[in-house]
């Protein structure tokens, strides 16, 4: 002890240590540029190639589109390239003088009210149905599937004993047989599905192998060949005073393809849900169809909703092949103006896509958006 | 008490059988009025049914041919082999680069770059959103039809020209000594397999690493070159000709064909960027930092931890995906590239007239890939199952 005190301490610093350089900032939005954008020297040059990415695809896009685009002009002349625009963008006047056809095919004029009651009509229920804590769903969900449906052939085919004159199909077109061939195949999907997929849970053999066989068939071909044997076999196999319309063989073969894909998500639901549900339905004495009614549907629906939406994504996009077979759906519409020759130039055809792609990612993003809010509004839910 | 269980079990069982048979008789008469229905319709509109159509000439070309086939002589079973070919090339070409380009983009969304990350969002939103028949004919009538004509053709430096008829490339031929250039790769990854069983054997047996990737990859690749420059590089390339109406000789890929591959591609590698990167994400983070734990390097930790991981989860609907690429082939009726679909429910059926056997046929051949890929993929899913304690 006496020792430790007579040791002179030989460092103690005198003066004040040099000051550091103040930390890298890690917080704040310097920092997250380093953090995100240039932690390391490969980073570094990822950042800028796809910055160089971007400004290489982007103005152009944009001048193509926006700034040296044409927006009403009477035929071609205008959006061809002239000496004041050696470059021509998009020709959107040719979109404006076409786009009563791109949205209801060659309807008669006069009656296209009732393509607008009809789209108003179909609005309403989706927004019915699709906002989950809309009041009384279930009366929402009988107008979906059985007034709907019944409300619509009125309007859209015509019932000339109420006045309203029928219109053949093969005038519909453009938006109006997107929505309609889209519309058939979820109404008809859903319910048809879940059959389907009840059926590939079925006890009973001659059931389940039906449904295994029909689900595992079509998902195995594609929508194409689908539709090609709707729309030459179908006609084969009906007496021939009975030959079904065009629109309506390929609305068949839309609406079985789409039950097939429908099943498996369905399938996929009924596995979510536990065993106890089953067997308390069953302790409860209730019969094969009030269990599934009543507590296994529900909850099945319910879990794989993003699912479900999900397939209807895909079969709004599949609505597209029905341009194979002939129908002259949105996309094919677009395909018959653009060869119109009053309006032939080089940059019509990409106007045309552009346009088409717009609409469809709208609708598609548009659902998507909606299939994740209700997978956070679930998942929520489940975390109490 | 006992016979009353026994008369509901009994009238239950007696619903149960009445209900199949209630679906078998449904479906059967619903078979039975469509054959009926079908005989009487094709027997009025004179065409005739079965499969003798198969031998006849097929009468009509067809613009890609991988087997030779002529329009005069060839007959239709000729013409569904070459659909099958084409619709099998294109579907297989597009499986390659959509898998390279899925899993650069999967990878890249996961990435820390921020900038990267969003871009990758960003393509696979954009792709995912539009339907593939729009991307198709923007592919084919926006930007490979405009290209230049013929007489304006680009000439490529490699010697070959690019206009909207289609790209022509210089054709190798082959000498005779290609063969052993053959041989010696097949030689080549023969070597490469046992040596890298044997590098593994002895891992497991000794517990020191062998590095054997070079040694395999000079083997696969610098054997077969080795032969080729011994052989006294037997190729030789067939420029393209440039004529006043079209371009002779040389190696023609149709812009058909390549708007199918680039479309088929573009969109299908939205979906499995999708899936690698759920797979990716399926993998605990606990586990790569064990890894770290352990000492093992990022690349290590890369390869031997994180991948075979992430591998069970992504094959499974990375093999879907894969499938609805070949199913999405049918595509090419829109665009007019001679698949299967085009030349046998498209020219086929129009000339024969027979829809049944046309479709069935067609038919059955998706349905066999789908059916033989789903087979191999339930052993896969076997193989590599978790053996759980």
């Amino acid at each position: 002890m006496a020792a430790m005190a007579d040791t002179p301490v030989l460092y103690v610093r005198t003066a004040p240590a040099e000051k550091l350089p103040p930390p890298v900032a890690s917080t704040g939005f310097v920092g997250w540029l380093r953090a995100s954008l240039f932690s390391s020297a490969g980073n570094t040059i990822l950042t800028l190639a796809c910055a160089a990415l971007i400004l290489w695809v982007a103005p152009p896009l944009l001048r193509f589109l926006v700034i040296d685009a044409v927006w009403s002009g009477p035929n071609r002349e205008v959006c061809l390239a002239s000496a004041a625009r050696p470059e021509p963008g998009a020709c959107w006047a040719f979109v404006r003088v076409w786009l009563s056809y791109f949205i209801y095919g060659f309807y008669p004029i006069a009656a296209r009210w009732r393509v607008d009651l009809f789209f108003a009509a179909l609005a309403f229920g989706i927004g019915w149905l699709g906002w989950l804590s809309a009041p009384r769903r279930d009366v929402g969900a009988l107008y979906f599937f059985a007034v709907l449906p019944v409300l619509s052939f009125v309007l859209l085919y015509g019932f000339p004993a109420i006045g309203l004159p029928t219109v053949a199909t093969n005038l519909w077109g453009g938006v109006l047989v997107t929505i309609v061939v889209a519309t058939v195949g979820i109404v008809a999907s859903l319910p048809i599905g879940i059959l389907l997929a009840l059926g590939r849970r079925s006890e009973l053999p001659a059931v389940r192998w039906f449904a295994i066989g029909f689900i595992e068939f079509v998902r195995g071909v594609p929508l194409i060949t689908v539709l090609f044997m709707a729309s030459v076999m179908l006609p084969l196999f009906v007496p021939q005073q009975l030959e079904p319309d065009k629109l309506l063989r390929a609305l068949i073969g839309v609406a079985l393809f789409a039950s097939a894909y429908m099943a498996e998500v369905v399938r996929g639901g009924l596995a979510a849900v536990p065993r106890g549900q089953y067997e308390a339905a069953r302790a409860l004495a209730l019969t094969y169809w009030r269990m599934m009614g009543l507590v296994i549907l529900p909850q099945a629906l319910r879990a794989t909703l993003p699912n479900i939406v999900n397939t209807f994504i895909g079969l709004f996009k599949d609505t597209t092949l029905v341009f194979v077979v002939g129908i002259f759906d949105f996309l094919r519409t677009i395909e018959a103006a653009r060869g119109d020759p009053k309006w032939a130039t080089p940059v019509t055809a990409t106007t045309g896509y552009a346009f088409a792609a717009l609409f469809y990612f709208v609708c598609c993003y548009g659902m998507s958006r909606y299939a994740r809010s209700v997978e956070a509004r679930l998942s929520r839910s489940d975390r109490r | 008490m006992n016979s009353a269980i026994n008369s509901v079990r009994h009238s239950r069982q007696a619903w149960r059988i009445g209900l199949q048979l209630l679906l078998v008789a449904v479906i059967g008469g619903l078979i039975y009025g469509a054959f009926v229905n079908a005989a009487d319709n094709l027997e009025r509109a004179h065409i005739a049914s079965g499969f003798h159509f198969w031998n006849n000439s097929a009468g009509f070309d067809i613009s890609q041919t991988l087997i030779p086939y002529s329009a005069s002589t060839s007959t239709f079973g000729r013409a569904f082999w070459v659909g099958l070919l084409n619709t099998l090339l294109a579907s297989a070409l597009g499986v390659v680069l959509a898998t390279l380009l899925g899993f650069t983009i999967g990878i890249a969304r996961l990435s820390r770059n921020w900038l990267v990350a969003r871009l990758a969002g960003g393509y696979v939103e954009l792709v995912r959103n539009i339907p593939l028949l729009l991307q198709l004919l923007f592919w084919y009538n926006a930007v490979l039809k405009s290209l230049p004509e013929l007489h304006d053709s680009i000439a490529l430096p490699i010697g070959g020209f690019l206009n909207n008829r289609g790209l022509f490339l210089p054709r190798p031929v082959f000498a005779s000594g290609i063969a052993a250039v053959g041989a010696a790769l097949l030689v080549g990854i023969v070597a490469a397999i046992v040596l890298h069983v044997w590098a593994r054997r002895r891992r497991e047996r000794t517990g020191a690493p062998t590095a054997v990737g070079w040694w395999m990859a000079a083997l696969i690749v610098g054997l077969p070159l080795a032969t080729f420059a011994l052989a006294g590089f037997p190729v030789a390339f067939e420029l393209p000709q440039m004529s006043r109406f079209n371009v002779i000789g040389g190696l023609e890929i149709l812009p058909e064909f390549a708007a199918l591959v680039v479309a088929l591609s573009v969109y299908t590698a939205a979906f499995i960027a999708e899936v690698v990167r759920a797979g990716i994400l399926a993998v605990p983070p606990g586990q790569s930092e064990a890894a770290q734990a352990l000492g093992l390097r990022s690349g290590t930790t890369l390869r031997l931890i994180v991948v075979p991981q992430a591998m069970r989860v992504i094959v499974p609907p990375l093999t879907s995906q894969y499938l609805n690429l070949i199913k999405n082939s049918s595509l090419a009726v829109a665009i007019g590239y001679p698949d299967l679909v085009q030349i046998f429910a498209g020219s086929v059926l129009n000339i024969t007239g027979q829809a049944v056997e046309v479709i069935a046929i067609t038919m059955a051949v998706y349905l066999t890939i789908s059916l033989v890929t789903s087979l191999l993929m339930n052993l896969y899913g076997r193989m590599t199952a978790v053996a759980e304690r």
